[in-house]
């Protein structure tokens, strides 16, 4: 269990001022000069020794990722784009961190944006997040004001300068490369890949979207030393991460842990266990809605990082852990999802476009089991012709829910089409 | 040169290429609906996954760049699932309605799906219904079918240049649309109608007229313009149904104008099927080709031939001219002309009248300077290679002339014909372009060269040619746009004013004055018909425009659908219009008019066949054999010193859908043009 003392976001809560005083009090800001000093390539180096995986929802090695930017910079600027369009259900983290650690992410950017060459950050954060928002550009301002971002930021000699943009509500734009055109002004739809962004990204710049808590713990990881974060959490899982606990627990919440630790452990010593007690629990959706759910038995001796949960045919995602007592319908819990994401598709590429409707429907007929017991494999079938064959993961984060429920209460699906059956034969 | 393997067989492809193509080139064809090579790349359709060795998935073979080493396999069982399963999507919103499409048997989801989906589906769930849109006269939308392959959003915002279609919504709601749902302001918009895969857009004049497998396909010449796009001409009886561009990177690569596509319904109005006489009653009357005949032949013998002349119209196929011009040798009379509009150009001196860069030479150039012409217009075709041009060079385009929009940005350098001496004396600020240029071009259009200080204005264009070196050897820069389609062989074989011959403007003037007494107008309609009031005048041509509205005797011709001829468009390619069907009623081939005429009035022309007139013109004219071929010529300097007009220089064209006697003859053209006009007014709550 995570200490205190190796706790990096100490106020995800508000308890404290998130204003410069405050996050002053708290360390940030604490001569960020020196930092930068150790050199772009050391930054990087350091990152990298510290095992730091993105924290968006793929666990892409953080600084590996910043050193796929150019190492000159040439008649194109770098950006660093900060990717605070937190919209995946089930996940809360990023917002506590725009509205309470404002700074972090703010020296983060500079540190970042430094490594890379960058003398610009963007930072993309969701259009609902309204006084997030407002606490951001504060901070930014006190910034500014202060010295800490512009010409000489830190008095470092590195012009730094952040912009907010704001989202306009679609999901899509969460994805980097959607992100990126949603930027530039056009319509929020993803690129084809390759090109990558760190050749060809925001306006064709070398660029780097990152998520909002890989950025904000990038201060703390090279004040502390990459090996104080290594030491954290598992071989290849290192250092601690914000767990967004939702769904029926007894006390819902986000809490920074180390990662690695058991699911039963996360949920009983931070979210006051689950709603009736452990028995009760029906099934786990653990890293936000796209990632596939888990039964009881398999949350048993689960851990919480990202090779294990991998392992068990589900992913650590954005940490955003969705609790299901046995009082949930999950059919209809899935088939919710599926309509987020048949809401949510882009409509750029035919199997997401398509499918994600059709697998609505059939969801849709599932929850009353109004459907054939073959439409099942039908059904999971669909899922598999849309899974990989897209430009972008949204149709991956669509198909896998369904797989999961299919693997793990086919059943329960069965016996739905059964009393179907039998009422409508009683009926006739 | 990268090197992979596609089904275990090694090709080798050009730096750049796509693993699709590197499929292709294996010989391996990979299905694909969004994919067209002349668009960017979308990649959305996801039908030309294939498999590359390493990857964890599927990929997209037209998005992704060939490259050393790869190993692709287009064959495996993932790949046949990857297609079935995209088909089956594919086809979940299709109406499926293919009885009742017109893209039906030429419909690349109907071939696909024959060939790589299910033989049925498992889709129970409703369907989606879109509404149409309204995209104009020519494009008709049934967007149910749509597979929203943004083929047509890619044209219209990448060649054509007009960002007026787009997709709207998002997932299953996405609708491609005209936003406002007004007409596609573009002079290029039907052809989205053959990029798209589906039957979503069809066209509109052809909607239920026929089925593919019912039309005779003849490949022919555009003749709307000089470009000479390559057409095929599809007909069924002696109808002509629809035309469809043909494939040729050096002239049109696989774009024609909504004209040449689509005035074809001129062809069945105002057709002149029957010789026509002028009675004493001052109407004209059906006559027979004898009496016609006759008629001409005595008033030929009652004026002397120094007053009678000849005026070639725009659309002249090269052998009616040239029996026409040994018909004029036999007569007598040297008063012939090819340039009705009064363009001051002379024969002599071939580069001065060609386009000599090229089209596909548009492609090399880095600065352009476009004086007394509208492209986008005067030739849609070209002004998109223009557009491209810039779009991957973004040379700089200088124009001399009124602010008009050609769909590039434009360096507008004011019309004043000071600015062309400016360039020559090295003053003006452009010519740091054209000096750092290795490739300059220049296009001169119809509206410099009709007016009466042309000579003056060509001789400064000369200087500019020499002093920033726009022709070398390797490059030639100076180009002329004619907008006549039969000009380059009017001029090659010199229909043109012999010795003491008057011009076509001085014909007409004459007339006027009386000094001119029978003129035979062969297709010119574009005159001032005005001035050949007390003129007796024999009109041979197809349609009943303005030049048969004066005559005193019609002689009833083909059109270009219903004729074998050769044009030569203004690069001076040698092109060959074939007949389709065959002329209405009465009317005959323009050139056998001729040569009947010649025998009855005892003076034969030494040919009995089209073959035999086309050998002698080949046989005089041997550049003329050479079809499909570009035939250069050296440069010699043109125009000479003197007075220039203050005049601005404008271009000869201000109007595009109706130009020529079919055209004018086109319901479709009419309401295109209307349409356009309405897009420009404001709506009742503006």
């Amino acid at each position: 269990m995570l200490q205190d003392k190796d706790r990096i976001f100490t106020n995800i809560y508000g308890w404290h001022e998130a204003s410069l005083s405050g996050a002053k009090k708290r360390g940030d800001w604490d001569n960020t000069k020196s930092i930068l000093a150790l050199g772009h390539d050391e930054i990087i180096e350091q990152m990298k020794a510290s095992g730091l995986r993105g924290r968006g929802g793929a666990g892409f090695p953080t600084g590996v990722k910043w050193s796929f930017m150019p190492k000159e910079v040439s008649n194109r600027p770098h950006y660093l784009v900060v990717n605070a369009d937190e919209s995946e259900p089930g996940t809360c983290k990023d917002r506590d961190i725009l509205r309470n650690e404002p700074h972090k992410l703010i020296e983060g950017c500079l540190i970042a944006g430094f490594a890379m060459r960058a003398h610009v950050a963007y930072i993309y954060i969701r259009g609902e997040f309204v006084n997030e928002y407002k606490v951001l550009q504060g901070a930014i301002d006190e910034c500014y004001e202060s010295g800490l971002l512009g010409g000489n930021a830190v008095n470092s000699g590195w012009s730094f300068d952040i912009f907010v943009h704001r989202g306009a509500g679609a999901y899509i734009c969460g994805e980097e490369t959607a992100l990126l055109e949603s930027l530039e002004g056009k319509k929020g739809q993803p690129r084809l890949k390759p090109p990558f962004p760190a050749g060809v990204g925001l306006y064709g710049c070398p660029t780097t979207v990152n998520n909002v808590e890989s950025i904000a713990v990038a201060p703390t990881i090279l004040r502390r030393g990459a090996n104080w974060f290594s030491s954290l959490g598992k071989e290849n899982n290192t250092g601690t991460k914000l767990f967004c606990i939702s769904g029926h627990v007894n006390s819902p919440c986000n809490v920074e842990e180390e990662m690695g630790i058991p699911l039963k452990d996360l949920l009983e010593k931070h979210a006051g266990g689950v709603r009736g007690g452990w028995e009760n629990l029906l099934a786990i959706i653990p890293g936000g809605s796209s990632t596939p759910l888990i039964t009881k038995d398999v949350c048993e001796t689960m851990t919480m990082d990202f090779d294990a949960l991998r392992a068990a045919g589900t992913g650590l995602g954005t940490a955003g852990v969705i609790v299901m007592d046995k009082s949930t319908d999950i059919v209809r819990a899935i088939s919710r999802l599926s309509y987020f994401y048949k809401h949510e598709s882009c409509g750029q590429c035919t199997p997401c476009r398509e499918g994600t409707g059709w697998m609505w429907r059939m969801m849709d007929r599932l929850v009353r089991g109004q459907a054939e017991p073959y439409e099942i494999d039908t059904l999971y079938e669909i899922t598999k012709q849309v899974e990989g064959h897209t430009i972008c993961a949204l149709g991956d984060a669509a198909a896998w829910p369904i797989q999961g429920l299919i693997k793990n209460f086919r059943p329960e699906l069965e016996r739905r089409i059964q009393i179907n059956k039998t009422v409508t034969q009683a009926a006739e | 040169m990268p090197k992979l393997t596609v089904n275990s067989i090694e090709v080798e492809v050009e730096q750049g290429a796509s693993v699709l193509q590197a499929c292709e080139e294996a010989g391996f064809e990979i299905p694909r609906f969004c994919y067209h090579e002349r668009l960017s790349i979308a990649g959305n359709c996801r039908m030309c996954l294939v498999d590359m060795e390493r990857a964890p998935k599927p990929i997209a073979s037209c998005a992704m760049p060939a490259s050393d080493g790869m190993v692709i396999d287009t064959q495996s069982e993932r790949v046949k699932k990857a297609r079935e399963g995209v088909m089956e999507f594919l086809l979940l919103n299709h109406p499926l309605d293919c009885p009742i499409c017109d893209q039906g048997g030429e419909c690349d989801l109907q071939d696909q799906a024959m060939g790589y989906g299910l033989d049925g589906s498992r889709y129970k769930e409703t369907k989606r219904a879109v509404e149409e849109k309204q995209m104009g006269p020519l494009i008709k939308t049934i967007m149910t079918r749509c597979i929203h392959c943004t083929r047509c959003v890619r044209f219209a915002t990448e060649v054509a240049g007009v960002p007026d279609l787009g997709a709207i919504g998002r997932g299953e709601q996405v609708e491609i649309t005209t936003y406002l749902e007004k007409t596609i302001a573009s002079e290029l918009s039907a052809n989205v109608i053959d990029l798209c895969p589906v039957g979503a857009l069809t066209s509109k004049p052809y909607a239920f007229i026929s089925r593919p497998w019912e039309l005779s396909k003849t490949e022919s010449v555009d003749v709307m313009d000089a470009q000479g796009s390559n057409i095929r001409i599809d007909s069924r009886g002696n109808q002509v149904l629809r035309i469809m561009p043909r494939l040729n990177e050096e002239v049109n690569e696989e774009w024609i104008t909504d004209k040449a596509r689509f005035a074809i319904d001129g062809l069945k109005n105002q057709r002149l099927d029957r010789p026509y006489v002028r009675g004493t009653n001052g109407k004209l009357e059906p006559s027979s080709w004898d009496n016609a005949f006759k008629i001409i032949a005595k008033q030929l013998k009652k004026v002397k031939p120094d007053n009678f002349g000849v005026i070639a119209g725009d659309q002249i196929d090269a052998e009616t001219m040239f029996a026409m011009k040994l018909l004029m040798e036999k007569i007598g009379s040297p008063h012939m002309d090819c340039r009705q509009d009064g363009a001051n150009i002379e024969g002599s001196a071939r580069a001065g009248y060609l386009f000599n860069s090229s089209i596909a030479g548009i492609d090399d150039a880095d600065a352009l300077l476009i004086i007394g012409s509208n492209p986008r217009i005067e030739a849609p075709v070209l002004n998109a290679r223009i557009r491209k041009r810039y779009l991957n060079a973004g040379i700089p385009v200088g124009y001399i002339g009124p602010t008009v929009d050609l769909t590039y940005p434009t360096n507008f350098l004011g019309s004043d014909p000071s600015v062309l001496q400016a360039i020559a004396e090295k003053k003006h600020p452009f010519c740091k372009f054209f000096k750092s240029a290795k490739n300059p071009m220049i296009i001169v259009g119809n509206g410099l060269l009709i007016r009466d200080d042309a000579k003056a204005l060509l001789n400064y264009i000369s200087t500019i040619i020499k002093n920033f070196e726009v022709i070398y050897k390797g490059w030639n820069g100076f180009n002329v746009l004619h907008t006549a389609a039969s000009r380059v062989a009017g001029l090659d074989i010199s229909f043109l004013p012999g010795k003491n011959g008057k011009s076509a403007k001085k014909m007409l003037k004459d007339a006027s004055a009386g000094k001119m007494q029978m003129i035979w107008l062969l297709g010119a309609d574009e005159i001032d018909t005005a001035k050949l009031k007390n003129t007796f005048v024999v009109y041979q041509g197809h349609h009943g425009d303005a030049g048969a509205h004066i005559a005193d005797i019609i002689l009833p011709g083909a059109a270009y659908t219903e004729k074998n001829g050769i044009y030569l468009n203004f690069e001076g390619r040698v092109q060959e219009v074939r007949r389709a069907t065959f002329p209405p009623g009465e009317a005959k081939d323009d050139w056998s008019i001729i040569r009947a005429f010649s025998g009855f009035i005892g003076h034969p022309l030494s040919f009995d066949s089209h073959d035999a007139c086309r050998q002698m013109l080949f046989t005089n004219h041997p550049h003329f054999a050479e079809i499909g071929q570009l035939h250069k010529s050296r440069w010699r300097r043109i125009g000479k010193p003197g007075k220039v007009f203050n005049s601005p220089i404008l271009p000869a064209l201000t109007e595009f859908y109706m130009t020529c006697p079919m055209s004018r003859a086109s319901q479709t053209m009419a309401d295109t043009r209307t349409s356009r006009e309405n897009n420009s007014k404001p709506m009742a709550a503006e």
